[in-house]
């Protein structure tokens, strides 16, 4: 059984890695700041969660399990806020029409 | 496995190096001000993955601190900076 | 091994990188990123409590700090880029700096294996304060007279900022530019962050006496979630001179102090807590000295009282 948690452990957080390197690249490749945000919170944050989800699968205790979700979803709701402000300084006007 | 986690760990800050090799240099305050955002996310991976390799939970309250003070000083760095084009400098 | 060697010249990097920026805002990014990679290195070398307040302190605060400071001063750049220092003085600068960090390095790597340490002393002694955090106990039971004149030497940092303040802004309340639209996106950060905040705030000192954490580190994480609804506009901060506040920033040490002053007359010396109350005690003083440091940490933050640019 623990043989099973621990693949499955080390798949979420290799795929957690995965998308931090795609959120690199992509801000490394992107032309336009926007872009470059966007990559850098969607990646970044999918990737944390994957990680978050791999530490799960061996947490010692409900306890800490709980915590590792309070952090993953503080960032989620701290990201996703904090961009919107970052992104108005980027483009005060709004969506191009 | 510790060791797995560990590497993880390092994968992750060297994917941090090099974004942050990007957004300091970039030109516009848009991309500096998302240095704090990379280095806060990346960091509490990071921090994560290390508090399980090393069986030190104490960095799991370290990351908790990040997540919120990423955030303060995200939002402080986007005021100054929609200050200064108020006042026109 | 190579983990921190790839940590260390990170650091390295981007400390290099912050000193060679041109501006001061950027100058102020690169702080703000290395002080948050050197949180990491303090939990690489298993000091949990020091990158606590690593994180919070000298690199959130601070980072808010001069992000102020810089705002103001953005007004003098171009004059004060014209009076940047010679080649003589920077040299000057560096081959210090090097000096100073030679001598460290020589320090450190010339220590005796296994290094000479207080840290079994203080482990072993901890039962008597009732504490299981011994860096906590180091801070409010054996060296509490340092975590004192600490207090107090914020509340004299903070009157100096407020002695800068003209005179005839002195009454003023110090209302923050901030935003004043109730459905913009910086309020709802601030209505969705600061509770948040204040309850991991109130963790983080409360778990300080057998975890890493206390008082400096909650009271930070407080004062930095007050300057963010400030920032937002929920809240506006009283006028200095209202007597409330100087009440909050003053209970702290007083209370302190009076413990200590006590410690005479409970158990034969100045800040000795009484055998078997020195949990409670320290409990006593904690509270209090959390609050007033929050409120000297906020107001630090905010600044002299100035009438708001328009």
């Amino acid at each position: 059984m623990s043989l099973v948690l621990n693949v499955l452990s080390v798949l979420a957080v290799c795929a957690g890695a995965f998308f931090f390197l795609a959120g690199t690249v992509g801000l490394l490749r992107f032309p336009d700041p926007l872009c470059r945000l966007h990559a850098l919170t969607k990646a970044d944050n999918i990737g944390l969660g994957l990680v978050v989800i791999g530490l799960l699968f061996r947490a010692a205790s409900p306890l800490t399990a709980l915590k590792h979700v309070g952090v993953w979803l503080l960032v989620l709701l701290a990201g996703a806020t904090v961009t919107q402000l970052i992104a108005h300084i980027a483009r005060p006007s709004g969506p191009r029409a | 496995m510790a060791d797995f986690l560990f590497a993880a760990a390092g994968f992750v800050l060297a994917m941090v190096a090099l974004g942050l090799v990007r957004v300091l240099r970039g030109p516009s305050e848009v991309d500096r001000i998302m240095a704090a955002q990379l280095v806060g996310t990346g960091g509490i991976a990071a921090l994560l993955l290390l508090a399980e390799a090393t069986g030190s939970p104490a960095a799991v309250d370290v990351a908790l601190i990040l997540a919120l003070l990423a955030a303060f000083v995200s939002v402080a760095f986007v005021t100054a900076s929609s200050r200064s084009e108020v006042d026109g400098t | 091994m190579s983990f921190d060697i790839g940590l260390t010249l990170l650091v390295l990097a981007v400390a290099a990188w912050t000193i060679a920026a041109r501006e001061t805002f950027v100058a102020v990014v690169g702080f703000v990123a290395y002080g948050l990679l050197l949180a990491f290195v303090w939990v690489r070398l298993a000091a949990p409590d020091v990158a606590l307040t690593e994180a919070a302190l000298g690199s959130g605060l601070t980072g808010g700090l001069l992000i102020g400071a810089s705002s103001r001063l953005r007004r003098s750049q171009s004059p004060a880029a014209e009076e940047a220092p010679g080649v003589v003085l920077k040299a000057a600068a560096a081959v210090l700096s090097i000096l100073v960090s030679a001598g460290l390095a020589a320090i450190v790597l010339l220590l005796p294996d296994p290094a000479p340490t207080l840290a079994p002393q203080a482990a072993a002694s901890i039962a008597a304060t009732g504490l299981g955090n011994p860096v906590t106990a180091v801070l409010m039971a054996y060296r509490a007279i340092d975590t004192l004149l600490e207090i107090v030497v914020l509340l004299l940092a903070l009157v100096g900022i407020w002695s800068l303040a003209p005179d005839r802004d002195w009454g003023r309340r110090l209302d923050r530019r901030g935003s004043t639209d109730p459905v913009s996106v910086l309020t709802f950060v601030a209505q969705l962050l600061v509770p948040v905040g204040i309850i991991v705030g109130i963790h983080i000192f409360w778990v300080g006496s057998v975890a890493p954490g206390g008082e400096f580190q909650g009271a930070t994480i407080l004062a930095t979630m007050w300057t963010l609804a400030s920032m937002a506009g929920l809240v506006s901060a009283a006028a200095v001179t209202r007597r409330w506040l100087r009440l909050v920033l003053t209970i702290g040490p007083a209370v302190f102090l009076a413990i200590g002053l006590a410690g005479f007359a409970l158990a034969g010396a100045f800040l000795a807590y009484p055998k078997s109350h020195a949990k409670l005690m320290i409990l006593v003083i904690e509270i209090p000295v959390t609050l007033s440091i929050a409120a000297t940490l906020a107001l630090l933050v905010a600044g002299p009282p100035e009438r708001a640019r328009q």
